[in-house]
């Protein structure tokens, strides 16, 4: 097992090193100079030479990335130039509010999907299956935007129950588990678990079909095991495909939160990419995408640990 | 002597044309029968020829707004369904924008389906140096949640509607190539490739006539599958104002400008959202028909 996962983190090298020169080739691949967001309009060309120098924009591109590099990796992801902040306290801070948005829609997402998977499957083509299968289907067709602003419309406009934007009363950045705060949080988690509910419903509904038609459950219920016995053998055989669709659904929540936060001004990690997009500031757009990327590699590599370690039949050689 | 190999190979080259023909009706034929399918497969038309034939259709000018008869609900005369922010018919505007909608969603699906199954197919059939080249470049991308990465393309190309496709594209280009090479690699060891081999065939050829038929199924359903993601995401993009610029009529961007309206109008409000929503499950349904059709085990 340890040599297992020795391999797998070995593996992950190559992918961390390329995913960094993507995030750092997305900056060179923009159209005009990367001074263009710092320099006024009517900058002098020695100044702008100077700038050059002092980003090092005028250095070889393969320098330039090995300089980023090694600064990234101790921490170092360089300044934002709208706030001037180190990038780096920027992202950490924001992923903080997009990670509590993340587990709480991965609770509503993935009980729910497990629950409607596992009837679906076992009630195969029954009126039962069919209003779960519309379920998620509607969950994974669902631009999620676009139910974020439904579900403001319902409960913020017309009932007046839930607040429409923000994180917390009055504005304030620190999080807090209370009623005062999850009342912010119950939209903007509802409307990230729509898809992930929908995709896990569909995963187990096809786990169980396929494990029931196998041959074992047909000899288990041959020996006299009750159906609740039968269950609990549908549920050991599905736990490790369901948790690797699992985790990685948790990290395109991550990820992928931008458009949810940016309808609920939610201020996580996307409504900090949003605003480093618009304010052009590249270097926050870089380590934001840069962390973010890092977060999904990580995640990726922690289920496939995981499910080799509950799995039996996945091979560790 | 001459004329016997060279029969041999029609005969090869023939046999699996016939039975892909076979098998193309009887999929043909069960997807018809399939209610769900069929009724998708209509709304999507009748979406498809409204925004096609929209010029022709006598509705208002989705561009002339009007100061004084903005946001009017749903029913009102004249305006069946409203008017929005600047006062422009929304029926117009919600037909007219299936134009702009429909294609930035569905281009980057055809491009990456025609870009992935190229490199998947090569990948899958010369393998050796070259599937580890495509094959590990494409795991570099996958590394990406596929929304964090049209966004991040996106923003750093700029706002508008080709550089929208493009990141699209860039992002569906690895999930083709993944299916198509995975399939590929099934199909190569089969013992028809190993024959048209034997009988002289070059690797192109063998890629083109043998190969592409029996590969090109699985990676069509999974591309129409695609579809759906790739509607949300493009409008998603517009939403955003990575995509489409003001004031061409376009889902997702008529959706964020009517975000502010959702206090004085918000059924108006919702109307584009709903559009997205009609096209990509029916197009998700019918991927799961048209998946279950070409599953001749059941």
């Amino acid at each position: 097992m340890l040599v297992y996962i020795a391999r797998r983190i070995v593996y992950v090298i190559p992918i961390v090193i390329s995913v960094a020169l993507v995030c750092f080739l997305l900056v060179h691949i923009t159209p005009g100079d990367p001074l263009v967001a710092v320099l006024p309009a009517d900058a002098s060309q020695e100044l702008a030479q100077q700038l050059r120098v002092a980003y090092g924009f005028d250095r070889p591109l393969p320098v330039q990335f090995a300089l980023w590099l090694w600064r990234a990796v101790h921490g170092d992801l360089g300044n934002s130039i709208a706030t001037g902040r180190p990038v780096l306290s920027e992202v950490t801070r924001a992923v903080g509010n997009t990670v509590t948005l993340a587990l709480a829609a991965a609770s509503i997402g993935f009980t729910l999907g497990l629950l409607l998977g596992l009837i679906a499957g076992y009630f195969r083509d029954t009126w039962v299956d069919k209003v779960a299968s519309s379920i998620a289907i509607a969950g994974v067709s669902l631009p999620h935007y676009w139910l974020g602003m439904v579900l403001v419309i319902i409960f913020s406009v017309q009932l007046s129950w839930l607040p429409a934007v923000g994180a917390g009363p009055g504005g304030s950045g620190q999080w807090a588990w209370d009623w005062e705060h999850i009342r912010y949080l119950i939209l903007p988690a509802i409307t990230t678990a729509a898809i992930p509910m929908g995709i896990v419903t569909r995963t187990v509904r096809a786990l169980t079909g396929d494990i029931l038609s196998q041959d074992f459950v047909e000899a288990l219920r041959a020996k006299g095991l009750r159906e609740t016995g039968v269950f609990r053998h549908v549920i050991k055989n599905a736990a490790p495909t369901a948790l690797a669709v699992m985790g990685l659904q948790l990290g395109y929540m991550l990820g992928g939160s931008i458009l949810i936060e940016t309808v609920f001004s939610w201020p996580g990690s996307g409504f900090l990419l949003n605003s480093a997009i618009f304010q052009r500031d590249l270097p926050l757009l870089q380590g934001t995408i840069l962390v973010l990327a890092l977060f999904f590699v990580f995640l990726n590599l922690v289920v496939d640990i995981a499910q080799a370690s509950i799995d039996p039949r996945i091979k560790r050689g | 002597m001459m004329s016997i190999p060279a029969m041999t190979d029609m005969a090869l080259q023939a046999a699996p044309a016939t039975k892909a023909r076979g098998y193309w009706a009887t999929v043909g034929r069960r997807i018809r029968r399939d209610k769900v399918s069929m009724v998708c497969a209509f709304i999507l038309a009748l979406i498809f020829l409204s925004a096609l034939l929209a010029p022709w259709l006598h509705l208002a000018d989705p561009y002339q707004g009007s100061m004084i008869r903005r946001l009017r609900h749903i029913g009102t005369p004249n305006y069946p369904l409203g008017t929005d922010e600047l006062g422009r018919d929304m029926l117009a505007r919600l037909i007219y924008g299936g134009r702009l909608s429909l294609v930035i969603g569905i281009l980057p699906v055809i491009l990456s389906f025609v870009i992935g199954t190229t490199l998947g197919l090569i990948a899958g059939y010369v393998g050796g140096r070259i599937n580890t080249a495509i094959m590990r470049t494409v795991d570099v991308f996958y590394a990406f949640p596929s929304v964090l990465l049209a966004i991040a393309i996106s923003g750093a190309l700029g706002a508008g509607i080709v550089n929208s496709i493009v990141s699209l594209t860039i992002v569906f280009v690895p999930q083709i190539a993944r299916v198509a090479e995975s399939v590929t690699t099934g199909v190569r060891n089969m013992d028809f490739v190993e024959a048209a081999r034997a009988s002289g065939a070059g690797a192109f050829t063998i890629m083109r006539v043998h190969m592409l038929g029996n590969v090109l199924g699985p990676i069509f359903v999974y591309a129409t599958g695609l579809i759906s993601v790739s509607m949300i995401l493009a409008a998603g993009l517009s939403f955003l104002g990575l995509g489409t610029k003001p004031p061409e009529p376009e889902w997702g961007l008529m959706l964020n400008t009517l975000r502010t309206a959702i206090y004085v109008n918000p059924w108006v409000a919702a109307l584009p959202g709903a559009m997205i929503f009609a096209v990509s499950i029916c197009f998700n349904l019918l991927s799961d028909g048209m998946r279950s059709a070409m599953d001749i085990r059941s």
